[in-house]
């Protein structure tokens, strides 16, 4: 289910420090043409499907059209990725369409713990540096369970 | 229109590109879970003299296989013993596995699931009622940490919201570790041994993806987290929809390859994963077996797996067959009897699950349980969601395809190939277990070659670490690559090749391009090369028709492997034509490399092995059934880089913990 980048709605991310489809794509699918100024999808089948270029392109110019050889035209699914949320809108070929709200994450963007002060303690000893700083001992074999 | 004999692809590669140089005490190959790990904790124990550096194919925030994210964790410990987790992984691998190490990963792993709910992961829980609570609502119970219970599905798998899982673990990895200390889009692709000390790692080449960069970078101690291998057999989707593999497309074998080319150890790199999934969407089917209680039908609508037929046949696999829950290749071994007898296709039967569910439920709960069927894939496979749109599919109205994939190898998940590493130097390990370095210390998960390391799909014979468990895993590592650089402080890594010789090896397909690109009228046929495209799908057909494919439901037998060795050797021979006009294309080239020499270190196993031990994810013909009495043992194999000969070998297995 290769993505596409639809012609009109592609500004190259101009105004931005880096082009954010090509940044992302895990698989270094998407490139930017630099005389159109437009990204396209340099392999689509390479494309595992998984949205990454969707959910970053900051005029939401991306899509995905479903394989060929084996999904059927007409639907769609489309991600609004939020900072707490991402908002699906799921397209089915005879036109239903359902909506889903799912949780992404707990805390504000750019601000997950780092540990960065921490300092592990013992290092011939087995424990990781927070488990060290929580007094967690490691946990050892029951005796009775060995053979 | 002009002709097509000029390099195609946006970043032009060129002959001569340039080098940049480094050296670091510690060097972390790859950015998946198991690297954000490392990520995490190995400035925790660097000293301030110390210095790292993290080089990514792709980009951090979605590299690995956790890309697109995922609906569950599947391995936190929690309320159970990790003498049971041990025997539960022995019991889906067959038995034969490395107890000392999935022991140590299971005293780790809920450390790192406590920090992903710190970081921000939505995690399920259960209300007082006993009422599944999302992630968001969950938080007023508070953390697992903080003893909250989770939502179980199966003993060891937890829920989550996980759609932004990897975006959140490579946020607290790149601060941790610092931006400045980071290379993404770096691709590693060959690994470097020390020019005056025997078996000692020293540095690693690789190139930008980016611009014309080779990167020459010298370390004391390297981790290489590269994931598994992807698409080494032709997948029964062969156009667009070859991208949709189930394992992320992007694992070429690389772990296995570079760590193999420097003579580290594999073990039972025989061992596969063919999971049975939604057909060609590939879609999880944990949740509807373990949270929505679902069947599989055969086609004539029988539930096959709980027939007397099917006890009988996995009594022949006792004590793994009959336990209390199946080994995953001896339910695809099941499924696949029903095809082959002409009782297929096999059908998830979602109707009737879901009728059933509602029961008990009122019209909110329903509803609350139909978003969660839709969740599980669009946080982890949303191309499922996507094909069940086209085929017009709901759940509750309409069953869907359950079909075994192709082929992948893998040590994180279901399956348990992958490198020889030492486990921890503790009291209760084997001996024969611990790798002694050259300083006579023991360094855990570090492979025969001296500074060595590896995580997560890399390390073999410990499988069902999965996410959590890769994540802890790399943190291990840190530690110990920490201390192994703190041991060698004197030793300065130097190497063997000119700075020449290594931009001549890594950008040979691109010479070899340009030295021949104009001889044809188009770039893509020409007898002096070959472009990566067309050596992935010469080796995807010999290893579908020779290696066990989906073309012979699996099955191989000793001439078909002597065969296929034949033309994986020739495939070798011809990569040194390869031929690549851009960066992307060079990567391709590299990767294809990689691949054949992971999936001929795959089928060298199995010819070793001669027995059948993991039915339903592959079968030996002329070696029917398991041989207990001569095969309960590792495969280990290790290439001689100096002589360019493989070594094959008997391991012996050892069993640490009781039935």
């Amino acid at each position: 289910m290769p993505s596409f980048v639809i012609d009109e709605k592609c500004d190259g991310c101009k105004g931005g420090d880096k082009t954010a489809c090509m940044y992302i794509c895990p698989n270094d699918l998407m490139v930017l043409e630099p005389n159109s100024m437009k990204a396209y999808n340099q392999e689509p089948d390479q494309c595992w499907e998984c949205f990454s270029c969707v959910k970053i392109c900051p005029t939401q110019a991306i899509e995905v059209r479903g394989y060929a050889d084996f999904v059927p035209l007409g639907s769609s699914i489309m991600p609004m990725l939020g900072t707490e949320d991402v908002m699906w809108t799921c397209q089915f070929r005879n036109g239903l369409i359902k909506r889903f709200k799912f949780p992404i994450r707990t805390t504000p963007e750019g601000q997950a713990n780092a540990y960065l002060d921490l300092k592990g303690q013992d290092i011939e000893g087995p424990l990781l540096a927070t488990e060290e700083a929580d007094g967690k001992e490691l946990c050892a074999p029951d005796p009775a369970q060995l053979v | 229109m002009a002709l097509p004999n000029k390099p195609l692809g946006e970043l032009i590669a060129v002959k001569d590109p340039e080098i940049e140089e480094r050296e670091v005490d510690v060097l972390i190959v790859g950015g998946g879970m198991a690297a954000c790990g490392t990520a995490f904790e190995v400035k925790k124990w660097l000293g301030d003299d110390q210095t790292v550096l993290l080089c990514d194919k792709a980009a951090m925030e979605r590299s690995g296989a956790v890309a697109q994210g995922l609906s569950a964790i599947n391995t936190y410990i929690g309320e159970n013993s990790v003498e049971d987790y041990v025997r539960m992984v022995r019991n889906d691998l067959m038995g034969i596995v490395r107890e000392d190490l999935i022991y140590s990963l299971g005293c780790h792993v809920d450390d790192s699931v406590h920090l992903f709910e710190e970081w921000g992961l939505p995690i399920w829980k259960l209300s007082e009622e006993g009422k599944n609570l999302d992630g968001k609502k969950g938080q007023k119970v508070g953390t697992l940490k903080g003893g909250a219970k989770p939502v179980r599905t199966g003993k060891w798998q937890i829920m989550i919201n996980g759609e932004s899982y990897k975006r959140i673990v490579a946020e607290a990895a790149k601060l941790a570790i610092g931006e400045e200390n980071i290379l993404e889009r770096c691709f590693i692709v060959e690994l470097l041994l020390d020019a005056n000390n025997e078996n000692q790692i020293a540095g690693a080449v690789g190139f930008s993806l980016r611009e014309n960069i080779v990167y020459i970078i010298k370390c004391k101690t390297m981790m290489v987290a590269c994931g598994g291998a992807v698409n080494i057999y032709q997948p029964r989707s062969v156009g667009e929809g070859k991208g949709r593999a189930w394992y992320p497309v992007w694992n070429a074998g690389s772990t296995y390859t570079m760590c193999m080319k420097v003579g580290a150890e594999l073990s039972m790199m025989e061992n596969r994963f063919t999971p049975a999934r939604f057909k060609d969407g590939y879609g999880p089917v944990g949740a509807w077996f373990l949270l929505f209680k679902a069947q599989t039908l055969n086609g004539l609508g029988e539930a096959f797996a709980g027939s007397d037929a099917a006890k009988a046949e996995l009594e022949n696999y006792a004590p793994y067959g009959t336990a209390a829950i199946t080994p995953t290749c001896l339910r695809n071994h099941l499924m696949l009897f029903e095809m082959k007898e002409g009782r297929g296709p096999i059908m998830m039967d979602t109707v009737s699950a879901l009728a059933k569910l509602g029961e008990t439920m009122s019209k909110k709960e329903l509803k609350h349980l139909e978003s969660e069927a839709w969740e599980d894939f669009l946080d982890m496979t949303c191309g499922q969601a996507n094909l069940w749109c086209a085929q017009d599919c709901e759940p509750e109205k309409k069953n869907s395809e359950v079909m075994p994939t192709e082929p992948y190898l893998l040590g994180s998940h279901s399956g348990c190939c992958g490198l020889w590493t030492s486990g921890p130097d503790l009291d209760w390990v084997p001996d024969a277990y611990k790798i002694k370095a050259d300083n006579g210390k023991v360094y855990n998960r570090m492979t025969t070659v001296n500074g060595l390391f590896t995580a997560g799909d890399g390390v073999g014979c410990s499988g069902h670490k999965f996410s959590s468990g890769s994540h802890a895993e790399g943190r291990l590592v840190a530690k110990m690559m920490v201390r192994y650089a703190k041991d060698h402080a004197d030793f300065t890594p130097s190497l063997a090749q000119s700075n020449e010789e290594l931009v001549d090896l890594v950008y040979k397909p691109v010479r070899t391009y340009l030295e021949h690109c104009s001889y044809t009228t188009a770039v893509d046929i020409n007898p002096n090369y070959l472009k990566p495209k067309g050596m992935m799908y010469r080796m995807m057909k010999a290893t579908h028709e020779y290696g066990a494919g989906t073309a012979t439901f699996y099955q191989t037998s000793n001439k078909s492997l002597e065969i296929v060795m034949d033309l994986l050797q020739t495939m070798r021979e011809d990569c040194e034509k390869l031929a690549a006009s851009d960066l992307h294309e060079l990567m391709r080239a590299w990767e294809i490399y990689h691949r054949i020499w992971t999936v001929e270190s795959h089928l060298r196993h199995i010819q070793f092995r001669k027995e059948t031990r993991y039915p339903g994810f592959y079968y030996q013909s002329d070696h029917p059934g398991q041989d207990d009495e001569n095969w309960f043992c590792f495969v280990n194999s290790k290439y001689d880089p100096k002589e360019g000969k493989w070594d094959i070998f008997k391991k012996d297995y050892i069993k640490i913990f009781t039935d």
